[in-house]
């Protein structure tokens, strides 16, 4: 910085670092859930950090990429099973299994984004929907698997986690959450880094994006491998806690990919905040609705078209506008550094 | 023989899956809106032919003069009431609109329809057949199918090259500010458009549901072949998209010989094949 100018970039405001503290509070109030929740909280906290890591990974695609993927479920799926091959055959401790899993994910992912990249828009999202039918019809081939009716995790891999079913309840659920921990400070610190910026500027004007050298092909591949990855550990731990699994409910399009996208929408897309609101109201809502099963989705549906036409930013673009709140500081500010402030260290 | 029989059964199967895409071509071609919900409006046209046959008693291919009316005034008033606000230079809206609506169909079919599999019965057309050769049959119904896609395709090809209509359609696709200029009212024509892409739907709802067994989930399934189809065959091109359904449809039915399971994985995988090899389709027209 030089002494001379007297304006500065900042990305940090008074609400981003309330939140931050808050942040920090709420993670310690967190980890120590296993002594002050019950087994059903955890499981339903864990159920909650996991579908939030999967908006927030498919809210970087989509809001910020611009690759809108209907087919995330094909890396949902691959982790699942990849865990239950990994412990099953290799004998892999489970929780060893789960990065593992998302380092085969991006592999996987590099000739997948070379081919579906050829599609554009819509048919790229039709193509991710193609990709993740391919899975699952493989996955259903694999007999020692399951073949089509899948399988369960045998109960001596289960046990070898952990003595008691209490201490094997708290791994899985500090697995969930540092999964979600680590989503967000990826996706956090990858928005607000160099390269976040171009992918706004991609999400905001591909072509103007262009025009000022950022390579928008290869941006958005890093972005869909590093999302491969992420997703497919995701999976393995949402299998992990099932500890069953069968081709239709790994690569469910609704649970993983529909239930997602909605969520997203409802809270606000390209915004870091919005997949916290939305899956904090699908939660609720489902607290509330979800005897009802098959009215409960059309409503989602119906909610989601409405937020798409009548506010296109979603809860979280409707308070950010009126309060202008922020809580996670990604985009960059221009302010008036004058001598009153020149000691402070904005960053 | 058996593999000339897999053939022969594919390219006729190859009939109902152009039907499934000719729509989804259509509306793309007018409008560049990728209808995400169109193999749920397919199912919707086929338990809109169930009711109707249940209810008065015609038979299958008579449903047609009311599911066809029905469908059309959906895919208008759809058009001009929903779809043309989502319609921008944003890929979101249309896509999310539409993914939305499909999940609406989705469950309110399986509301009111459970998720039990449902067949239309057409009769003894079901069982009839010709004999081309020894040990080679082709059924009437499939054949039947196989002549009504051609000649919706030769009438859709005919309404866009040969009609004031198709000259308005092809006005819009073009130039959308233009064409306004030129005194078209696009939403008029974008909503006519999605009715006859429906009327497309419609066509192909009441041959699936003569054909096949069906039930409220299978949408998203006759969406990605049809999609498969277009984009085998090259976007915008009719005739491009027909041979896309007949290599999806021979692919499969190759794979199904090989191995029951693998039917539905054979035609993804040629699908794939041809994204690698020529990624704008075998004989494109348009950009996309």
């Amino acid at each position: 910085m030089t002494e001379a100018t007297t304006y500065r970039v900042i990305q940090s405001t008074p609400s981003s670092q309330m939140a931050a503290l808050a942040a920090l509070a709420l993670l310690v109030i967190l980890v120590a859930a296993p002594w002050w929740a019950g087994r059903g909280d955890m499981r339903l906290l864990s159920e909650i950090f996991l579908y939030l890591s999967l908006a927030v990974l498919w809210n970087l695609l989509a809001g910020y990429a611009g690759l809108v993927s209907v087919g995330q479920q094909a890396f949902v799926g691959f982790g699942g099973y990849g865990l239950f091959a990994l412990a099953m055959f290799l004998g892999l401790h489970p929780l060893l299994a789960v990065p593992l899993v998302g380092v085969a994910a991006a592999l996987i992912a590099i000739p997948i984004a070379f081919l579906i990249f050829r599609l554009s828009g819509a048919y790229f999202a039709i193509g991710t929907w193609v990709i993740a039918e391919v899975f699952r019809l493989s996955f259903a081939q694999v007999s020692s698997l399951g073949g089509g009716s899948g399988t369960s995790l045998p109960i001596a891999i289960v046990k070898s986690m952990a003595g008691s079913r209490a201490l094997r309840d708290s791994i899985s659920y500090w697995a969930a959450l540092a999964m979600i921990v680590l989503v967000l400070a990826v996706v956090y610190l990858w928005l607000r880094s160099r390269h976040g910026i171009s992918l706004t500027a991609i999400r905001d004007n591909e072509l103007a994006a262009r025009s000022l050298g950022i390579d928008v092909w290869w941006t958005k591949f890093w972005v869909y491998l590093v999302a491969a990855a992420l997703t497919a550990s995701v999976g393995a731990l949402l299998f992990l806690q099932k500890l069953r699994i069968s081709p239709d409910a790994a690569f469910n399009v609704n649970d993983w990919t529909a239930y997602v996208i909605f969520i997203v929408v409802i809270g606000g897309i390209g915004t870091m905040e919005g997949p916290l609101i939305g899956t904090l109201v699908f939660f609720l809502l489902r607290g509330f609705f979800a005897d009802l099963g098959t009215v409960y989705l059309m409503v989602l549906g119906a909610v989601a078209i409405v937020v798409i036409l009548k506010a296109p930013r979603g809860i979280w673009g409707y308070i950010h506008d009126r309060y202008g709140l922020t809580l996670f500081p990604v985009s960059r500010r221009v302010v008036k550094f004058d001598s009153s402030h020149k000691n402070e260290n904005p960053s | 023989m058996d593999w000339l029989n897999a053939i022969v059964q594919g390219i006729l199967l190859g009939g109902l899956y152009a039907l499934f895409a000719a729509g989804l071509s259509l509306i793309f071609g007018v409008m560049r809106l990728v209808n995400v919900a169109h193999g749920d409006f397919i199912v919707l046209a086929a338990f809109l032919a169930l009711v109707v046959t249940q209810s008065t008693g015609l038979h299958p291919f008579m449903t047609f003069i009311f599911v066809i009316p029905l469908m059309a005034g959906l895919g208008y008033a759809l058009q001009r009431g929903l779809l043309n606000q989502t319609l921008g230079h944003a890929i979101l809206p249309p896509l999310l609109v539409t993914f939305g609506l499909s999940v609406i169909l989705q469950n309110g079919l399986l509301e009111i329809f459970s998720a039990d599999n449902q067949k239309m019965d057409a009769g003894p057309i079901e069982t009839m057949s010709l004999t081309v050769a020894e040990g080679l049959n082709i059924g009437v119904m499939p054949l039947a199918v196989f002549v009504i896609a051609i000649g919706v395709i030769t009438s859709l090809q005919w309404m866009f090259y040969g009609t004031a209509l198709g000259r308005a359609f092809r006005a819009t696709s073009d130039n959308q500010q233009i064409a306004q200029l030129m005194g078209l009212n696009n939403r008029h024509i974008f909503g006519l458009a999605m009715a006859l892409a429906l009327v497309v739907v419609a066509i192909a709802g009441i041959f699936l549901g003569m054909r096949t067994s069906f039930d409220p989930s299978v949408g998203p399934g006759r969406l990605i072949f049809g999609f498969e189809a277009v984009i085998i065959g090259g976007l915008g091109n009719l005739w491009g998209t027909l041979i896309g359904g007949i290599l999806l449809g021979v692919s499969q039915n190759i794979g199904a010989q090989i191995n029951p399971g693998w039917q539905l994985l054979a035609g993804h995988l040629t699908f794939l094949v041809v994204l690698a090899v020529r990624p704008r389709g075998l004989f494109p027209k348009v950009d996309g």
